[in-house]
């Protein structure tokens, strides 16, 4: 039994059909097993493994390194705070302060309800409109900690509505 | 590498240096002696550069290079003693005590720990980083291996030998960068072989081992070089010895055959020599009862009882162990054949070395004057290796690291016909699961011209096991494709090395021969037998119609040269062999049975009620089902506490030296020599040198170099070259199949093997 949905099956098979050798379809499957479960539990490591012909040993060592891939689940929100230079420069470092005050949790850490996550996280890109954060796949720029208070209130309001 | 490589000149430090084409620098600079620090390389396993100590100057070249990857070219002009070099070393060591806790007071490895010498010879005494060290707690992984994190400096040695030499990837690193850390395969704890490589082969004290660590330091112990006791390999285990105890194994000298390698066995299941239930007083059965006494009554005792038998005429039987020595199974038939005057002699078989002895004496097809037999470390660099029958993994662990080896740098070419699907297959090139019993028909079919494929095979995975799913296919329709393929490539092998186990007995080993033969170049043979001198006990003569050497008792001459060198007569009729002899003891028709380290019952379980009837002396270490049965119980040192020779299943000879002692327990040979004085019929001094001198003068193949095996080296015996007359008993050879965590009895007695998870595992899945 696949711990995936038929769409990501799917896509697995595609990654694996675009490369010579089967293990260089490893990381992006792990994107994508990561997004539809929240993170990489057991059971879609060993499952990934198997489809790459790696040791589930072999696929934690290849999510150890990367620090995008997790091995607990994020908050609903994984609020992903920019500290590199160009965000640094404009405050990046008061914003990131900013969150973990509000949400009352720090780096890599779940808020209680499940709501929210904090991760300080390398450049995001967005050095043009620094600082700048990400919430899931959604940018947020230009901030100021007003700005961020309204971000993370719509986002909680989001989270209730459901 | 070619046979005949070209070489290269290169200047090292001012001095001329050639080394063949393709030798890495590092490895050139050490053949000459010139001091290139490292810790990631290690010879044989893949290239890491990862520790940054090995940085030498080259000339035309804009950096400090790795003198662990660069291969060696003409000209080449190097520096390995400048001020720049010497700059690196000291950068590198600081840098990798950044978070190593230099807790070398309390660490297992101090004193014989690579960061610790460096440090000391080039290491700077002052470190520029202020920032606390990261600690962690240790963390225990296994019974045997012990992570220490904060010591280890990720040089992947143990990563690559559990991997690339063990081929069991159970290490891994996870993380990166400072939080980078080695990790075990489940999460918190490993399961594995447990063979302890990667424990042995780290630098530092990151990895140490359960069995030993905080017990000793490595100058409070002598270090004796001992053969292991355990399987039929024979690898050297170094054993460390204090107040007469064995502390450790390890080769961490690579001093034997075996290089650096051992298995669970060979490092950590000496411990059966400290089990509290091992004997240590003589037993003599009163009134129905085991009681402990003396050893001059214990042994009078037996000697008056076989003295007063003998006399009578009556029956004896003797049963040797594959255990003992070669010195001690020499006299034990001796003592057999000339004290107790019987043929009635045997061991427990479990390869037929008088078969492949009868097969290559018969040969007509013998290329040049080569040696059909091979030795260990020949397989490690074999072209072509076909292995029938048995599993190397968990039998003969060294000899699948050989191959495993000849594999990894050679791409030999390993064909495999097994009736599992061995651990070994994802080495092979051809690969032919056929059902069990049906290696005979197998060897037939690669021996003859018919396409048509035996009725017994019913099952054939292949052709290529490297495309094979998870478990190998059974598709009816490829077997005879499969195994018609393995035939044809196999044909085009040249000096092809036949390994085969217990499944190969008799006729087969006749017919497997008669193929080889047919194969070109010097086609060379090893038969695996289970235990540590089980090819000695066979060379020695422990057969009721083999005299030493595999010369026929019934044979006039071969009678005759013993006879006159023993002074007696030695019956010329063969004797009964072991189930014979239970079943004898129990129809009332042997009057005694001389056991000397063997236990007979856990294969015949139901003649312990025979055994009842006859006058029973057990010599063992412990008190086995066998020895419970026993009127007199003799209790023996082990191998480790003894000094003569061993033969392992290649037929390779090695001295064996005394580590450890044991009170109150005798040598197996001292008790014969002690039984044969007080018969009257006395060996003199039971002092193994002699004996060795006798049987290298009389045993065929064991004329070997004194001097080769004093210097702790294996020398190959060969005992060929004579017609054999030897009775098939293919059904006497029983194989232990044992596991990596059993070895037959001896395995019981060991608290490590029995500790480990895997043997749990291998317990309840049974």
């Amino acid at each position: 039994m696949s711990v995936f949905s038929q769409a990501t099956q799917e896509r697995f098979q595609t990654l694996l059909s675009h490369y010579p050798v089967k293990r260089s379809a490893l990381v992006p499957m792990l994107l994508f097993a990561q997004d539809e479960l929240g993170y990489l539990p057991p059971e879609a490591i060993r499952e990934v493994g198997e489809l790459v012909g790696a040791s589930e040993l072999a696929v934690r060592e290849v999510i150890g390194y990367y620090s995008m891939l997790r091995l607990e689940p994020a908050g609903k929100y994984h609020v992903q705070v920019c500290t590199n230079i160009s965000c640094m420069l404009r405050g990046g470092d008061d914003i990131y302060r900013h969150c973990k005050e509000r949400l009352g949790i720090g780096h890599k850490e779940v808020a209680a309800d499940g709501v929210f996550s904090l991760e300080e996280v390398e450049c995001i890109g967005a050095c043009s409109w620094a600082p700048a954060l990400q919430v899931n796949y959604d940018f947020h720029q230009e901030l100021t900690p007003e700005k961020v208070d309204e971000i993370l209130r719509d986002y909680r309001k989001k989270a209730a509505a459901r | 590498m070619a046979d005949n490589p070209t070489l290269v000149n290169i200047t090292v430090n001012g001095q001329q240096l050639t080394a063949p084409a393709g030798t890495l620098l590092l490895e050139a600079c050490r053949s000459a002696h010139v001091e290139v620090p490292s810790f990631c390389y290690y010879p044989g396993l893949s290239l890491q550069a990862a520790c940054r100590m090995c940085l030498v100057e080259i000339e035309k070249m804009p950096k400090l290079q790795t003198a662990c990857t660069v291969v060696i070219t003409e000209g080449m002009v190097v520096r390995t003693d400048t001020e720049q070099v010497h700059r690196a070393r000291k950068s590198a060591i600081e840098f990798i005590l950044t978070n190593h806790p230099l807790d070398c007071p309390v660490c297992d490895a101090g004193g014989e720990c690579e960061l610790q010498d460096m440090t000391f010879k080039y290491g700077a005494a002052e470190s520029r980083f202020t920032e606390p060290k990261r600690h962690r707690e240790e963390q225990q992984w296994s019974p045997i291996v012990y992570f220490d994190r904060p010591r280890c400096i990720l040089c992947y040695r143990c990563v690559r030998v559990c991997g690339e030499g063990m081929d069991v990837w159970a290490l891994g690193v996870g993380n990166r960068g400072v939080a980078a850390s080695i990790i075990p395969n489940h999460s918190d704890h490993l399961q594995c072989e447990e063979c302890g490589m990667c424990i042995d082969i780290c630098p530092v004290g990151a990895l140490t081992s359960g069995p030993y660590r905080y017990k000793t330091r490595p100058w409070e112990m002598k270090h004796v070089g001992a053969i292991c006791t355990f399987c039929g390999d024979g690898c050297k285990t170094t054993l460390g010895i204090r107040n007469d105890q064995i502390i450790r194994g390890d080769n961490r000298d690579k001093s034997g055959i075996n290089g650096d390698f051992l298995c669970v066995k060979g490092r950590y299941a000496f411990d059966f020599t400290q089990n509290p239930e091992r004997l240590k007083q003589p037993l003599v059965r009163v009134d129905g009862e085991l009681r402990p006494t003396t050893w001059s009554f214990a042994l009078e005792t037996v000697a008056k009882r076989f003295q007063r038998i003998k006399s009578a005429q009556g029956g004896f039987g003797v049963i040797g162990s594959t255990r003992t020595l070669n010195e001690e199974d020499y006299q034990l038939q001796k003592f057999a054949r000339r004290v107790l005057g019987t043929n009635n002699i045997d061991h427990h078989r479990t390869a037929d070395f008088p078969a492949l002895a009868t097969a290559l004496a018969a040969r007509t097809n013998t290329p040049g004057t080569a040696l059909p037999l091979a030795n260990s470390s020949s397989l490690k660099t074999a072209k072509a290796i076909l292995l029938v029958g048995n599993d190397p993994t968990n039998q003969h662990p060294l000899l699948a690291w050989n191959i495993r080896t000849a594999y990894r740098n050679h791409k030999t070419r390993l064909y495999v016909l097994n009736s599992g699907d061995i651990k070994l297959r994802r080495q092979a090139f051809r690969m032919a699961v056929i059902p069990a019993g049906g290696e005979a028909a197998a060897i037939r079919f690669l021996n003859g011209e018919a396409d048509s494929v035996p009725a017994e095979l019913t099952m054939v995975g292949g052709p290529d096991p490297k495309r094979w799913p998870q478990t190998p296919p059974s598709v009816p329709q490829k077997i005879a494709e499969g195994l018609q393929d393995f035939r044809a490539r196999l044909r085009q092998e040249q000096d092809v090395i036949i390994v085969f186990g217990a499944e190969v007995r008799g006729e087969a080993v006749r017919e497997l021969v008669a193929f080889g033969d047919t194969l070109p170049g010097n086609t060379r043979y090893i038969a695996l037998a289970d235990n540590a001198n089980s090819r000695g006990a066979a060379d020695m003569g422990l057969y009721p119609d083999l005299l030493p050497g595999y010369r026929p008792v019934a044979d006039a001459g071969a009678r005759a040269h013993f006879e006159q060198l023993w002074g007696g007569t030695i019956p010329a009729e063969p004797g009964l062999n072991l189930p014979q002899m239970l079943a004898a003891a129990a129809a009332g028709k042997l009057d005694a049975l001389y056991i000397a380290g063997a236990n007979p019952l856990r294969l015949h379980p139901s003649a312990a009620e025979g055994l009842r009837k006859a006058f029973v002396v057990v010599q063992d270490m412990f008190l086995t089902e066998t020895a419970r049965q026993a009127d007199v119980v003799l209790p023996v040192l082990c191998s480790y506490e003894k000094n003569g020779t061993l033969t392992n299943t290649c037929g390779e000879v090695q001295a064996q030296k005394r580590g450890g002692m044991f009170e109150g327990a005798k040598s197996d040979l001292a008790i014969i020599h002690e039984l044969a004085e007080l018969m009257g019929c006395g060996f003199g001094p039971a002092a193994e040198d002699k004996i060795f001198g006798e049987i290298r003068a009389n045993v065929k193949g064991y004329d070997l170099s004194l001097v080769q095996l004093l210097a702790g080296r294996s020398a190959l015996a060969a005992p060929l070259n004579e017609t054999v007359a030897h009775r098939d008993d293919p059904e006497l050879i029983q194989p232990n199949n044992d596991t990596l965590f059993t070895a037959g009895t001896l395995g019981r007695y060991s608290t490590t093997l029995n500790s480990v998870m895997e043997r749990r595992l291998q317990k309840e899945s049974k």
